[in-house]
């Protein structure tokens, strides 16, 4: 650890140097970017074990220990600490990633800028540096990462400070940071593999960061084993790449995709399909979406980081860091953009009825995760990544939202020692009156998320569905009509749960409780300014990347604004071959043939209308929705958990999850157990018994040998010096 | 020197230090034993004096006999064993064997390198030939000779050597340490950090 | 044959028999030391044929037995105390 702290200090040697024609793009301290965190870490943890072995002392003499008073009066340096640790190396290297943004803005960066630090393995023909990839996609994702979770370290300062396990908390986060970052900087695979297998590590660990609870334990385990299976695909995926390309290095896997690899080949297909099972897994799509709703067992801030913003955005990541090998198998992209359709109508459904809010948060995110790999399967990368970006935004603003009124209904029923359940939105209503801000925020967040203009959803979400219909075209063009469908319907959902979900936590008659009424309350400062950033991002965000037909329309302001589509300009290295080779089979196929189209996307949905007119259809739907349910809303009769009657029908359905788990559970869980019962009752027995008698006779013929053992230094010494003697002897020719 | 001179002392050394063998051997006590090896030790430094092992026989004679030595002697005063003349030979039968298994090494050491014979070693003592040795000695003087590898070819065993020396120290620490009543810990630092060097 | 390398197999010789027919384990030591000292006269010898090298092996020979030294003797103290003999027939705990 030590020699990998000291190399990565002193910065990387540079391999792919930017095109000399342009200025060129000189990174600044990149390798302490990654490290900052992986500090916070190192001290963090240091001071949560300091912590434990302090606690533990005390419950040993017999005493409470209590962290908040300490021993010398005032707060215990283990909890003051991570307060300003853990925020502050987020916030030097948001620093360091906004100065490196900077210099890549003013450069002209065409190629990736790779800096290798140290060879990591090099076994025959495989060889393994680690390298830092710096270029446009993951400068986007280093600024979300560190821009999103510093202001979540922010937050959860606040949120978890009462927290005995405060110290521990942060290490973890920090070093979920870390690991994040080698994810989206890592330039080879097997480097983004570590980051990827630690970014799970961490949500592992955070999840069941109150391992003491059973059922948040199992959640953690959940989560990972879930993960495993996706792992797996990804690890076929590298094998197979390997086998194809001989080197993992991103570079050069997408500068000879091309060239070794077929259109619409087995070998790409049977490649971009396993890589779906891994990124299906780390994003939570189907089939492997089932662990996310139960990562909410975690501190809500870490499902703001990591189950919202960051981490199960990686899928999407990858889909769009190997655009190529997507774009050139046609059957990989529509499976993609199938299961993100599929998954953002379902969990949609799901969302609908839930009433503990960080499920519908949970779902919401599941389906809006469906929506970006919709927009990479149709082969629109940027505005996937654009979405991923959008939704670090409002949906971190929502969560942590969602946080502070856990926050302030638990405090609520702690003083009252009550054991209803905090996160229940039958418990809430009315909310707004008591925490004002927090409402404000979460509204903006809710339109946003809704597609409402000009919030920051509605470019981005919009710009997909747009995109899916508009790839309607080719061999699977039926299939994308079906696509584009399911996400303007999955939309108008989107609209309704989350309107639904404001309307039972803030309006209304409350249902907190007479006496528990009077300890609801504002979060803090330290919660609420993070929340107010948030806001001002998921209103303005989605501006940056506005189309060229509505920049000059009155939805985009009428010209008013300078650029048009500028992440998309901005990712265009990356993601600039997968789109060229799109374009391409479809011409070559002559599915273009007499259309309008731009860059292989046509210039009409599939039943008409061109991109303003279903931008406009859209948000005025979604608006009609939002207004309809908050009206309809206010007559709704809602009763306190204790108080509401089960569900019914296909509400219950709903409720239950379409009893998804339950089928996984009689489908894979129990068969699996009932074999290894089985294999563990007679075929173990069996193993058992051979290796028990093989060790029986071992012993009993070494009790033989042990008799030879006399314990006499005289006799070893003689049956040493015969020994030698024996074999000068018969080596003596 | 003349070689036959050199020769005539080599002999004499030679009978000195296998007689000096026998005594430690058969030495009735411990001490006897001792004082026996002590001048082994010597003749023997003396023989490395006559093959050129200048550096050699002077640490012979200074941490052998010098050191190891007096540790031993310390050792033996310590527990007393200096009046104990009783002879504690094994009995006849054994030694016997033990004479027979120890004559036996001896005897196919002496038969191995007989084999030696015409690969330069040949030569009686094996002066003065001018040899390549002998050389150097002349270039880099005694100690230099020996110091020059041992700093560059040899300096990682040598360093090694170093911390060997550090945990016998603190090991002999820790074994002959009398058990103090209260636990007091051993100090093997300070002391190992002398011997290290 | 070398004169000196006689000298070497005989010493190693004495010092194997002194091995084996004493009961004290000081003298018993002793002899190990002439053992390693009959070593140190052959690679002398062969040093002279073959360079420098042997010497510096001389050198290490010593240096471990000097670390072998103290460490034995300090087993042997401790033995010592505990049985108040150091005869090695009278304790059998070279065993298991």
């Amino acid at each position: 650890m030590a020699s990998a702290v000291v190399l990565l200090a002193q910065g990387g040697q540079e391999v792919v140097e930017g095109s000399a024609a342009h200025a060129s793009f000189d990174p600044l301290l990149p390798g302490l970017i990654v490290l900052l965190p992986l500090i916070g870490f190192l001290v963090n943890g240091a001071l949560a074990l300091s912590h434990a072995k302090k606690s533990a002392d005390a419950v040993r003499v017999g005493e409470e220990y209590d962290p908040h008073t300490g021993s010398g009066g005032g707060r215990d340096l283990t909890h003051t600490l991570p307060s300003w640790i853990g925020p502050g190396v987020m916030l030097g290297a948001f620093i360091l990633v906004l100065a490196n943004f900077a210099r890549m803005f003013g450069a002209d960066l065409h190629d990736p800028v790779v800096l290798e630090y140290w060879t990591w393995m090099a076994t025959g023909t495989l060889e393994v540096s680690v390298s830092l990839q710096l270029d446009p996609l993951s400068m986007i994702m280093m600024l979300v990462i560190t821009g999103v979770g510093f202001l979540i370290h922010v937050f959860s300062v606040g949120y978890m400070k009462d927290d005995v396990g405060y110290p521990r908390y942060f290490a973890y986060l920090n070093l979920f940071v870390f690991f994040m970052l080698v994810l989206v900087m890592g330039a080879n695979l097997p480097l983004l593999f570590v980051g990827w297998e630690g970014v799970g590590l961490c949500s592992y660990l955070l999840i069941g960061f109150w391992f003491g609870d059973r059922e948040k334990s199992d959640a953690g385990k959940k989560a990972f084993i879930v993960n495993r299976i996706g792992d797996f695909g990804f690890l076929i995926a590298m094998f197979l790449l390997f086998t194809v390309f001989g080197t993992l290095d991103f570079v050069a896997i997408n500068a000879g995709a091309e060239a070794s690899l077929v259109y619409g080949g087995a070998m790409v297909t049977a490649i971009t399909l396993f890589m779906l099972l891994g990124a299906s897994g780390k994003s939570a799509q189907i089939p492997l979406y089932v662990w996310l709703p139960d990562a909410m067992a975690g501190p809500t801030p870490v499902s703001a980081l990591i189950h919202a913003a960051t981490m199960v955005t990686a899928g999407v990541y990858l889909v769009a860091r190997t655009s190529v090998l997507f774009a050139l198998s046609p059957v990989g992209s529509v499976t993609v953009a199938g299961i993100g359709a599929a998954t953002a109508l379902f969990a949609a459904t799901i969302a609908l009825v839930q009433t503990d809010i960080k499920k519908v948060l949970a779902y919401s995110t599941v389906s809006q995760l469906g929506y970006m790999f919709l927009g990479v399967g149709v082969g629109a990368y940027a505005a996937g990544v654009f979405h991923l970006m959008t939704h670090a935004f409002f949906k971190a603003l929502l969560f942590l939202g969602s946080g502070a009124v856990i926050h302030s209904m638990h405090h609520a029923y702690h003083a009252t020692h009550s054991h209803e359940d905090a996160q229940d939105m039958r418990n809430m209503g009315g909310l707004r009156r008591y925490m004002p801000w927090t409402a404000l925020f979460m509204w903006i967040a809710t339109l946003a998320i809704a597609g409402i203009w000009p919030f920051a959803g509605f470019f981005s979400k919009d710009e997909i569905i747009w995109y899916a219909g508009a790839s309607a075209v080719g061999p699977f063009a039926p299939l994308y009509t079906v696509f584009w469908v399911v996400a303007l319907a999955a939309a108008m959902l989107t609209a309704f749960y989350m309107t639904r979900m404001m309307v039972m936590t803030f309006h209304g008659a409350n249902r907190t409780g007479e006496e528990e009424r009077g300890h609801l309350h504002e979060a803090p400062l330290t919660m609420t300014v993070p929340l107010s950033i948030l806001a001002f991002l998921s209103i303005f965000g989605g501006w940056i990347n506005v189309p060229e037909k509505i920049r000059t329309s009155f939805l985009g302001g009428g010209g008013a604004l300078p650029m048009s589509e500028w992440l998309h300009d901005w990712l265009d290295p990356v993601v600039h071959a997968a789109v060229v080779v799109r374009e391409e089979a479809l011409v070559a196929a002559g599915a273009l043939a007499g259309q309008e189209h731009h860059y292989g996307f046509l210039e009409h949905a599939p039943v008409g209308g061109g991109e303003l007119t279903w931008a406009l259809i859209s948000t005025l739907l979604a608006a009609a929705v939002v207004a309809g349910t908050f009206i309809l809303g206010a007559r709704w009769a809602i009763r306190p958990a204790k108080e509401s009657a089960p569900l019914a029908g296909v509400k219950k359905l709903l409720y239950d999850k379409w009893y998804v788990d339950e089928f996984y559970d009689a489908v894979v869980v129990k068969p699996i157990l009932g074999t290894s019962r089985f294999l563990w009752r007679w075929i173990d027995r069996g193993i058992d018994f051979v290796v028990g008698g093989v060790g029986g006779v071992t012993k009993g013929v070494g009790w033989v040998g042990s008799l030879v053992q006399t314990g006499s230094v005289n006799v070893y010494a003689f049956v040493l010096t015969a020994g030698v003697l024996v074999i000068l002897w018969f080596t003596r020719f | 020197m003349d070689i036959d001179l050199l020769s005539t002392a080599y002999s004499i050394l030679a009978v000195v230090a296998v007689g000096s063998a026998l005594g430690v051997v058969f030495g009735r006590s411990p001490v006897a034993s001792l004082l026996f090896m002590v001048s082994s030790l010597a003749s023997i430094a003396g023989i490395f004096v006559i093959l050129e092992a200048h550096f050699l026989a002077a640490i012979q004679v200074m941490v052998y006999a010098g050191a190891i030595m007096v540790l031993f002697l310390f050792v033996i005063m310590l527990l007393n064993l200096g009046h104990d003349y009783q002879q504690d030979l094994k009995g006849w039968a054994w030694s016997m064997v033990a004479l027979f298994v120890s004559g036996g090494i001896g005897g196919v050491l002496v038969q191995r390198f007989l084999d030696l014979r015409g690969t330069g070693l040949s030569l009686g003592l094996g002066l003065p030939n001018g040899n390549a040795l002998d050389r150097s000695i002349e270039e880099l003087g005694a100690l230099g000779v020996i110091a020059e590898p041992l700093y560059t070819t040899y300096v990682v065993p040598f360093e090694i050597t170093g911390i060997l020396l550090l945990v016998a120290i603190v090991g002999a620490l820790v074994l002959a340490k009398r058990n103090v009543e209260g636990g007091g810990t051993v100090d093997g630092g300070a002391a190992g950090g002398e011997g290290g060097r | 044959m070398n004169a000196v390398l006689a000298l070497s197999a005989v010493l190693f010789a004495i010092g194997t028999l002194g091995v084996l027919v004493r009961r004290n384990a000081i003298i018993m030591f002793l002899c190990i030391e002439l053992q390693l000292n009959a070593v140190n006269l052959a690679l002398v010898a062969f040093s002279r044929a073959h360079g420098i090298d042997g010497q510096i092996f001389v050198f290490f020979v010593m240096t471990v037995a000097a670390a072998e030294a103290a460490v034995g003797l300090a087993i042997i103290i401790a033995i010592f105390r505990h049985y108040e003999t150091v005869d090695v027939g009278s304790f059998n705990l070279l065993k298991w």
